[in-house]
């Protein structure tokens, strides 16, 4: 097994520490894996993406090509990185954020209006943890409980509101099939 | 102490990053004094430090430059305690001067690069791998350094351990030199086991302050290294960056006493290549082309020869890890069947040349640069094999 899985979006959304996240699961449910990041020297805004490459064997070559997963927030990172999905993969985007989201091409499309049920929760912030919810949803990659625990491991602060979060992720996430 | 820090660190599996490892690492080798001035993508390891020093009753100073951070790694090492400063290309330049005067002093101390695009401030974000000559000529003068090259944030932790045992062992500047995509990667990271730690300290004093002089050699095991007395062990011990005889007092004009001490500075780590150098090979037995590579490159280069064995190209993959001093006979020995050798690096040709040099002018040296911040795919270094297999 393995999956290459890209979040993208701008600086201030939570992009890095969501590739965080899914790294360190993946490390409790006994796999390799290996997270990089870029961005710009920036401190908010900007565009951002963070990489993980999971796999039962050594990993050599640290970054994704094409994803097996694209977890995406922000207009600007759906042109840039959508399209750079594996045939079959899996788009996971927030289409208020995103709302040109036409996309060509042999991919399973889910939508979750992340920033909206995070606002709604109490703030936007947590936006990338319902992403996480909807990935853990619909891809059968990590266990909820690792990702549960690296949860509680990476977020030290306001632990209620992410795991609400989450499970709101989890909740809301619809798979739209939509080919052109 | 190093059983107390495994301790505090806790788990013993972890997921961090580069900069991390380095700050497990030198607390597991006993590194008690940090000194730096924060810069991306360097800046976690001055945080780690930060937060740990004071906890293991170490010190650590935010300095206002980078100039007075390796000054203070250097004054305070004087005094034994094992110090580290952590840097990128604009502060490496600046460090320069003072990486000559622990050359020249003899004063060990370890300096991480987490390289990123330049020249000058260039590109803050991104990696690079440009400063490999620097990290060996960048001061003046006749010296040798000893510089290691991570591929992994396991590895990281475990070289900077062995920067310090180097550094310790022989009283040379060692520099660690990541980029930033390794200084920034996370990955699985074991703590080793306490008992497989090997931590060196200098050599101190093997006589009596009366008899004692700081730079007479021939009773360490490396006979060339002097042994060591500290500030305020009641010792009289004298530093400083001039030419100096065995009692280091400054003898300025002196032929004889300038060309005996260079070259003890020298060949103490030169003499030692076969216990210094590292290297780790695949694929070797039938190869006709090898990959010569080091650090983060490494990792696209191992998945470039893996995808070539299975077209069939009898292509083998060299790492370096040690990459100076360089050892010219080693890697004359190991190349000596290809006759294409193939040298992937994130500048536009650094280490290509030293490689260059110890094969000969029979065999074939292509240099395969990358610049611009993305480390090497696979496919770019594949290209340069297949172009390359007739």
């Amino acid at each position: 097994m393995k999956a290459g899985i890209r979040i993208s979006g701008f600086g201030g959304q939570g992009i890095i520490l969501s590739g965080v996240i899914v790294g360190k699961a993946a490390v409790l449910d006994g796999f390799n894996a290996v997270q990089t990041q870029s961005y710009g020297p920036e401190a908010r805004g900007g565009s951002t993406r963070s990489e993980v490459v999971v796999s039962d064997e050594e990993i050599d070559y640290p970054k994704v090509e094409s994803a097996s997963v694209s977890i995406i927030m922000s207009q600007e990172a759906f042109f840039k990185y959508a399209s750079r999905t594996k045939r079959e993969g899996i788009i996971i985007y927030d289409p208020e954020l995103i709302p040109d989201n036409k996309i060509e091409g042999n991919f399973k499309l889910a939508e979750v209006n992340a920033t909206r049920i995070a606002s709604e929760l109490g703030t936007k912030i947590v936006a990338n943890i319902v992403m996480l919810g909807a990935f853990n949803e619909i891809c059968n990659l990590i266990s909820h409980d690792a990702m549960i625990e690296s949860i509680k491991d990476s977020i030290p602060k306001m632990l209620d509101l992410n795991l609400n979060a989450f499970e709101a992720g989890k909740k809301n996430v619809r798979i739209i099939n939509k080919s052109l | 102490m190093t059983n107390d820090v495994i301790r505090l660190l806790g788990k013993k599996n972890l997921f961090i990053q580069g900069d991390d490892a380095v700050v497990y690492g030198a607390l597991i080798a006993d590194c008690r004094f940090f000194a730096g001035y924060p810069i991306t993508p360097a800046t976690e390891v001055a945080e780690g430090m930060a937060l740990w020093m004071p906890r293991l009753g170490g010190v650590y100073v935010q300095m206002e430059d980078e100039i007075a951070s390796i000054a203070a790694v250097i004054g305070a090492s004087c005094t034994g305690v094992k110090s580290m400063t952590a840097t990128s290309g604009p502060g490496f330049s600046l460090m320069q001067e003072c990486i000559g005067y622990s050359c020249m002093a003899e004063i060990p101390c370890v300096i991480v690069n987490v390289q990123r695009g330049g020249p000058s401030t260039g590109q803050p974000t991104e990696a690079a791998q440009g400063d490999v000559m620097q990290a060996m000529w960048g001061t003046h003068g006749d010296h040798q350094i000893i510089a290691l090259a991570p591929k992994s944030v396991q590895e990281t932790l475990d070289l900077t351990i062995e920067a310090f045992n180097l550094s310790e062992d022989y009283r040379v500047p060692v520099i660690l030199l990541l980029d930033a995509e390794i200084g920034h990667m996370r990955e699985k990271v074991v703590l080793p086991e306490i008992i497989n730690v090997k931590v060196d300290d200098r050599v101190p004093a093997t006589i009596g302050p009366d008899k004692y002089r700081p730079y007479r050699t021939g009773f360490t095991r490396t006979s060339k290294v002097p042994e060591f007395a500290p500030f305020g062990s009641g010792y009289r011990t004298y530093v400083t960056g001039l030419t100096h005889d065995k009692r280091g007092f400054p003898v300025t004009t002196s032929a004889e006493v300038h060309e005996e001490l260079v070259r003890r500075l020298v060949e103490k780590v030169q003499d030692d290549m076969d216990i210094i150098w590292y290297h780790e090979d695949s694929f070797l037995e039938d190869a006709e082309i090898i990959v010569v590579s080091y650090g983060t490159t490494a990792r696209p280069a191992v998945s470039a020869v893996k995808m070539a064995r299975k077209n069939g190209i009898k292509v083998g993959h060299i790492r370096l890890i040690t990459i100076w001093p360089f050892h010219y006979e080693k890697m004359k020995e190991v190349l000596k069947n290809a006759h294409t050798v193939i040298v992937p690096e994130m500048n536009l040709g650094q280490m290509v040349h030293p490689i260059r040099e110890a094969v000969g002018k029979n065999t074939k040296v292509i240099s395969a640069p990358k610049i611009g911040g993305a480390i090497h795919t696979p496919y770019d270094i594949l290209k340069f094999i297949e172009g390359d297999k007739n």
